[in-house]
């Protein structure tokens, strides 16, 4: 039981952080129909100028809090920055192009985000330096308890306030209706006095914030950043969008949430369910796999990374829209 | 009168095809001028190029004094030149109310409350639309759909309202409440230029008319002596007029 609660705090955890990321793929995506694979290089990019924040600011003798918080304010306009001149530079011109040249230029754009953090910040895994201390707190009264870390309750909480924020923008604001008006018809939003340029530019850069911060935290969580981060990172939360239904914020933070349920879970117990020994009083064969080691499974949790694509290619086989996806008559 | 509209030697192409091949229109202040023309005439092209969603290849159109050619749609909207597009162009996942809100956008922020006295000037107009604000757009039927398009396009208080066939495919009762509607809107001082394939109908409420053909005009004049101009009665009023 008490690994089951465990996975599921882990899994939370990180499903919200997928969560955060795949609303900024699904964002784009509702307003262009563009698949904006570099954004995956955008989270890296906040978790990297977070890295040199936290890192020069560590023995200042600043409260950790604040100097988190710095990494943040650096991160996010750093991060929006980016967003906004990809954009502007590479898929603007390619508005009206056919969908396979944005979609190339994008897997474009990844690369070269990726080899220009290279640069900066060098080939190597670097550590975040532990400046808040891990606290952790016990879930239940049992011995082995399940636990959830200060980290874990941060992150939660401030994705909590991020999609509650971001829906209350795009539902109750102006420029919201604005960019959901676009989403529907652009050329109509345009008669309609909307600058499309604009709120196209505007949604890119909610996007790209939102994934400074999923950034820095997935930087903080791990303890570690990597200029090839945001690959796996934003393939999974990608996978999160297209699971939920893209161009659904609702569908964004569900198929998050499942994607880090689902790895957790597949982590914590797919090991145990495909141990050689348990295996083999069912089906003798795994003998002399588990004389050599008894712990030895068929999928271990080397194959984690593995059981959110396995669900994601079966919901599509049954719902090609994804779990929330739109009908197509909502759209314009 | 001044003119607020003027067209002249407007020419607009998709890639080497000529849709509109040397038009001159003018509008003038509080003017209702119709321009009708069958299929594929260059109508809603016209309309377009007008807007800034199409540049045009030759010619000028000046609105308000000024040549607004190659401004960006946006732009253009938001100087009180407002389109409803041919087949409504609603937001169809937006509210009745948002769908009326975006009308809006143009207007400066501090008249937010004049906005919400429009909106409810909109629903006293359509009942309709008022029992329906909080539902979604895409659930309107066309009549209504119609109804909320030209709603949302008087939001924005234009001086030049621009309607490209608002009776198309509605039923008879509604095409008259929709004429009704723009001879009301004309009356109370916005000037409109209405595209038609319901001559009849365009002819009896304007003041002025164009018809064209294959992207020229070919007659203009008095909407009341082209009512009973043969051309127009054989060729657009389905009237046999060979006695
Ligand atoms: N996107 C386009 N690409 C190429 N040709 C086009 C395009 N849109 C319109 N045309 C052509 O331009 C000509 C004028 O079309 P337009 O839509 O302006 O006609 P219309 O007068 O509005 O007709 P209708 O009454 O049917 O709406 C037609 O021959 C049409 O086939
Ligand atoms: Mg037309």
């Amino acid at each position: 039981m008490d690994t089951f609660l465990q996975q599921l705090v882990n899994g939370l955890t990180l499903g919200c952080v997928y969560a955060v990321v795949a609303l900024g793929y699904t964002m784009v995506y509702g307003i262009v129909q563009l698949i904006n694979f570099a954004h995956g290089e955008v989270v890296m990019i906040g978790a990297m100028v977070a890295f040199s924040v936290i890192t020069a600011l560590a023995g200042s003798g600043m409260p950790p809090l604040a100097i988190v918080l710095l990494s943040l304010l650096a991160a996010i306009p750093a991060c929006m920055l980016v967003g906004y001149t990809v954009e502007r530079i590479a898929y603007r011109p390619l508005r009206n192009a056919p969908r396979l040249a944005p979609l190339i230029t994008a897997i474009g754009v990844s690369i070269i985000l990726q080899h220009v953090a290279l640069l900066i910040w060098g080939r190597n895994y670097i550590a975040f330096p532990q400046i808040v201390r891990t606290e952790s707190y016990v879930l239940t009264t049992s011995v082995n308890s399940a636990t959830i870390t200060n980290i874990q309750i941060a992150i939660i909480v401030l994705s909590v306030v991020m999609m509650a924020g971001l829906i209350a923008l795009i539902y109750k604001t102006r420029i919201g209706i604005a960019m959901r008006a676009t989403s529907q018809n652009a050329a109509v939003a345009g008669l309609m006095g909307i600058n499309v340029n604009s709120v196209i530019s505007f949604t890119f850069i909610i996007g790209a914030g939102l994934g400074a911060v999923a950034g820095v935290m997935v930087g903080s969580y791990y303890g570690i950043a990597y200029y090839q981060m945001g690959f796996l990172l934003g393939l999974k939360a990608f996978s999160a969008a297209v699971l939920g239904g893209i161009g659904n914020l609702g569908g964004a933070v569900l198929g998050g949430l499942l994607i880090g349920v689902i790895e957790a879970f597949g982590a914590g117990y797919m090991g145990d369910v495909t141990n050689v020994c348990t295996l083999n009083q069912f089906l003798p064969g795994f003998a002399a796999m588990c004389d050599a080691n008894s712990n030895a499974s068929l999928l271990g949790s080397n194959y984690k990374e593995v059981y959110a694509f396995v669900v994601l290619i079966l919901v599509l086989r049954f719902r090609p829209s994804g779990l929330l996806g739109e009908r197509v008559s909502d759209r314009a | 009168m001044t003119t607020l509209l003027s067209i002249k030697n407007l020419h607009i192409g998709y890639g080497g095809i000529q849709a509109v091949k040397g038009i001159d229109i003018h509008v003038e202040q509080g003017e209702l001028v119709t321009l009708i023309g069958a299929n594929g005439a260059g109508k809603t092209t016209t309309l377009k190029a007008i807007t800034g969603l199409l540049k045009p290849t030759a010619g000028t159109i000046e609105y308000d004094g000024k040549n607004i050619v190659g401004e960006p749609t946006y732009k253009i909207a938001s100087q009180g030149l407002v389109l409803v597009p041919e087949g409504r162009g609603v937001f169809p996942g937006l509210t009745i109310t948002e769908n009326l809100q975006m009308g809006a956008y143009s207007r400066p922020r501090h008249e937010r409350a004049s906005i919400a006295e429009d909106i409810e000037h909109k629903f006293s107009l359509f009942p309709r639309l008022k029992e329906r604000a909080k539902q979604t757009a895409g659930t309107l039927s066309g009549g209504e759909q119609q109804m909320l398009a030209i709603s949302r396009a008087l939001m924005a208080r234009p001086k030049l309202l621009l309607l490209d066939e608002p009776s198309m495919g509605l039923a008879p009762i509604m095409v008259q409440k929709i004429f009704e509607v723009v001879r009301e809107v004309s009356r109370r001082g916005v000037t409109i230029l209405l595209i038609e394939q319901n001559a009849k109908l365009a002819l009896q409420v304007s003041q002025r008319g164009y018809v064209m053909d294959g992207g020229i005009v070919t007659l203009s004049g008095d909407s009341k002596s082209l009512l009973v101009d043969p051309k127009v009665r054989e060729a657009y009023l389905g009237e046999d007029v060979a006695v």
